[in-house]
């Protein structure tokens, strides 16, 4: 087992390699440039010379190649270097960020979780009967709502039912205070956020959960327990449920890395300071320096998540084993 | 202190354009007392590059970063529709040039100090002119060449500053007054790197550090969230400010905006919704809501690329102006969009604008859109351009690029224009518009602080004077009458310049097509008092007269939640 997590660490370093080259060279196929738009996106009058300046101070003028070993050399001496936005240091801007990004992913992962799992079980227990065809509605229409979609109605009808039951139109807080200085706070903010990606998520890991649990429930030693007369729930619960959990760990594993960093829309619906947040500013301010950190951090994630789900697989099921 | 008013320094704008306009709720009226306490909480549209203003020109960081800071003189907050300007750290009125117009002597305040205690002097003044004006290589400043009349910057004494101009220039005191010139400590623009690396480092020390004499001080910044500030006691302007502190909230999705004025998060925006969003707001908030409006200063208009072969025939570029039925869109576009005012290429209402009788004989200008579009035709058929095709190079931001974009199309097909739109964002459409092969037809807007048309009429120089070109023409004219117009101490005379410059930039060679300028609607809780509607979103923004018309209660506990106490 050690030797393969040590493998598969190492195998992060040409993942990482192919990756940054990979976003190097697409965010300079796209037109435009940061100086530009900080000078001058809101129609503001530009001086050219203080263009040419900020270009030169940004390293815009240097070539290309010369870009790129400055992005590989900074990056693998964990040297992130500083916004072009901001002038701030990346790895600042990026933690401020991370500790919301990561309480909405947990949340969404929890919500996720405490739905899918009951649901899935139930839909796939109670398979083709009125209970399953609910189950199954909710999940098709949770895949189906886009989560920044649910988002907006969200906020709109909490503004419209506060009003109509109070007078006084409510909606949850717009800026950031951590858990720990106000807890009622912080949960009032980040609830609505984590119900909305929360039911996407659950919704694709109910239907795999009754996928797994079903064809489980087939296999002879369900059958052979039943036989045994073991009780419904005991074979449910112990027997079948946990091997049915396999894919659906897998796809929870892969949600959650997808939230740390991909929670672009859902974020500006609720103006969540998050790493989804930072990383459509970047890109549309086209702060390369921003945007190549952030993409290396999600995929370090992806690829991080991957290797705890594998670890997971063995927890899960003893025949597994790595060598 | 009194304001000082000359020709061109005052405004008066036209009450049916610049007067605020109340809806939902009447503007409180300026006799109430100020009440003193609590926090206001602003949502901005947009995100602090640094905290520097002499580098940055984006309301993003002026609606958060300005209450810290002062200027040498400003827009009067309480009427910011006129372009009177009123002393903020100099002393009495705004002085009057002497030496046949090339000298500006400025009595300091005195007692003055900046937030970490420093005395205000003139150096420190003169350290943040000089910064601006003529800032050593590498360092970048956004507003020299607009400062091109200055000579030099002294300071006889403590308490004295003076300007000395190469010629006399109107445009002078409006570029002083322009928002962005926070004056700086000399000893912050002077501070060495204390790891001994990087020589300008106090040039640069701004950029991330907040040390001003505004009304508010630093309390934090997180970055992406928001910024706090907390009243200075010690500031300059006795009795203010009103309020305990502001927090400016990052907002930038405009209906998180929206909803988080509705929903009791923010009090106010500063920038401008759409008419919708004032129509809903009011709707849902009723008397809880006060809308102020006013003519925005950005113009919104195209040029025709003048590289391309199509766009060389001036009859075409004429035909085009008069396609565009603006009259009627002032009344139809602007229920949708934030444009609506007619107007040549100053803001109307200005001295120098050109008054509407003689504007509606300029093409494009014409009331009767019928015989306007007929000459169109007609234009277009002596060219051998009927039916032309090109494309209109937009920027992928509904307000009001792509409204008024789609709108535009629509008008030239009506004329036979065979048009289509690209759409692009923001990064791409601006480098299209450096690359005279990417574009036909492209947007031009152009968005200015302080109302200041002769130094802003730069914009329409030829390409080698003007970078921002974006007709790619050359008009040796314009250029002398520019010149001419901006060394001219004689306001009716410069009058006369503009006038022509203007006729010949929309009418005579249409190298430039003005379609509307911008209408900026401010909805806001009806308890925000105090603040009042400018012509600019980056004006009348130093907090400092605001006030919130709460009970003593509300007031304390906003006071409470963001400022602890």
């Amino acid at each position: 087992m050690y030797k393969y997590v040590v493998k598969r660490l190492l195998l992060l370093i040409p993942t990482l390699l192919g990756a940054a080259v990979l976003v190097f060279l697409l965010l300079r196929a796209v037109p435009g440039d940061v100086c530009q738009l900080r000078l001058g996106g809101g129609g503001e009058w530009i001086d050219p010379v203080a263009l040419e300046q900020c270009k030169i101070q940004l390293g815009l003028m240097d070539p290309m190649h010369v870009q790129l070993v400055d992005f590989l050399t900074s990056f693998f001496t964990f040297n992130f270097g500083e916004s072009m936005w901001t002038g701030r240091p990346v790895s600042y801007e990026i933690a401020l960020r991370f500790e919301l990004s990561l309480q909405i992913a947990i949340m969404a992962t929890l919500v996720s979780i405490i739905v899918a799992i009951p649901l899935g079980t139930i839909s796939a227990i109670k398979q083709n009967t009125w209970i399953d065809y609910l189950v199954r509605t909710i999940s098709i229409a949770g895949i189906a709502i886009p989560s920044f979609w649910l988002g907006i109605i969200i906020i709109l009808g909490l503004l419209i039912t506060t009003q109509a039951w109070t007078g006084t139109p409510w909606m949850p807080p717009i800026d950031y205070r951590p858990l720990w200085e106000d807890p009622a706070y912080n949960l009032s903010m980040l609830i609505w956020p984590a119900v909305a990606t929360g039911y996407r998520y659950s919704a694709v890991a109910t239907r795999m959960t009754r996928s797994a649990l079903l064809e489980v429930l087939r296999e002879d030693y369900v059958r052979t327990a039943r036989a045994k007369g073991l009780l419904e729930k005991m074979i449910i619960n112990r027997h079948a449920l946990r091997n049915s959990l396999l894919p659906v760990v897998t796809i929870i594993g892969i949600e959650f890395a997808f939230l740390m960093g991909g929670l672009v829309v859902t974020e500006q619906v609720f103006n969540l300071n998050g790493i989804g947040k930072l990383f459509v500013e970047s890109v549309t301010n086209q702060d390369y320096v921003m945007t190549q950190s952030l993409v290396m951090l999600v995929v370090t994630i992806f690829v991080l998540v991957n290797l705890v789900v594998d670890i997971l697989y063995a927890v899960l099921d003893p025949r597994i084993r790595y060598s | 202190m009194s304001a000082m008013k000359t020709s061109f320094t005052r405004l008066a704008l036209a009450a049916g354009l610049g007067a605020a306009v109340a809806a939902g709720g009447v503007v409180a009226a300026s006799a109430e007392e100020p009440k003193r306490g609590g926090v206001l909480r602003i949502v901005v549209g947009s995100k602090i590059p640094s905290y520097d203003g002499h580098r940055e020109s984006t309301f993003g960081m002026i609606h958060p970063i300005r209450p810290f800071y002062s200027l040498l003189i400003r827009v009067n907050p309480d009427d910011p529709q006129s372009s009177d300007f009123i002393c903020d750290l100099c002393e009495g009125d705004v002085p009057a040039p002497t030496n046949d117009g090339r000298t500006y002597t400025f009595k300091l305040r005195q007692g003055v100090e900046f937030h970490d205690g420093t005395p205000l002097t003139a150096h420190d003044v003169v350290a943040t002119y000089n910064k601006i004006i003529f800032p050593p290589e590498g360092i970048l400043s956004n507003r020299v060449s607009r400062f091109s009349m200055v000579d030099a910057i002294s300071a006889p004494d403590d308490h004295t500053v003076q300007f000395d101009l190469k010629y006399a220039s109107p445009g002078f005191l409006p570029m002083v007054a322009t928002p962005f010139n926070f004056v700086y400590a000399k000893k912050d623009i002077e501070r060495e790197d204390p790891e001994g690396k990087d020589p300008q480092y106090g040039m640069k020390w701004h950029q991330n550090n907040i040390n001003g004499t505004g009304a508010f001080s630093f309390v934090e910044h997180q970055p992406g969230s928001h910024v706090l500030g907390k009243r200075y006691e010690k500031y300059h302007h006795e009795g203010k400010p009103y309020l305990d502190g502001y927090k400016a909230i990052s907002a930038p999705k405009m209906s998180v905006r929206i909803q988080a004025i509705r929903g009791g998060r923010a009090d106010i925006e500063f920038r401008g919704f759409p008419p919708k969003s004032r129509d809903d707001l009011v709707k849902a908030l009723g008397d809880g809501i006060n809308v102020q409006e006013s003519a925005w200063n950005c113009t919104f208009g195209y040029a025709g690329n003048q590289t391309k072969p199509l766009f060389q025939d001036k009859r075409v570029r004429q035909a085009m102006t008069l396609a565009l039925d603006r009259w009627g869109a002032s009344n139809y576009l602007s229920k949708i969009a934030i444009v609506k005012t007619v107007g040549g290429l100053a803001l109307p209402g200005h001295p120098v604008a050109t008054p509407e009788d003689v504007l509606k004989t300029y093409y494009g200008y014409w009331p009767d859109i019928k015989k306007s579009r007929e000459k169109a035709r007609e234009l277009l058929k002596a060219a051998g351009a009927e039916g032309a095709h090109f494309k209109i190079w937009n920027r992928a931001v509904d307000q009001p690029y792509k409204v008024v974009g789609t709108w535009m199309l629509d008008q030239w097909k009506q004329v036979g224009l065979d048009v289509e739109q690209v759409v692009v964002p923001t990064g791409p459409w601006y480098a299209g518009l450096r690359d005279p092969n990417a574009f036909d037809v492209a947007i031009w807007p152009s968005c200015q602080s302080i109302v200041n048309p002769i130094v802003d009429a730069g914009a329409w120089l030829s390409k080698d004077r003007a970078a921002d070109n974006r007709g790619y023409y050359t008009d040796k004219v314009l250029d002398e009458w520019y010149d001419e117009m901006n060394r001219e101490g004689d306001p009716d005379k410069q009058k006369e310049i503009y006038r022509k410059f203007e006729k010949r930039v929309l009418h005579d060679e249409a190298h430039f097509g003005q379609v509307l300028w911008w209408h900026k609607i401010n909805p806001h809780r009806s308890f925000v008092k105090g603040w009042k509607i400018a012509p600019s979103h980056y004006l009348n923004q130093s907090l400092d007269q605001v006030w919130l018309d709460l009970p003593d209660e509300e007031r304390k506990q906003r006071t409470m939640d963001e400022l602890g106490g």
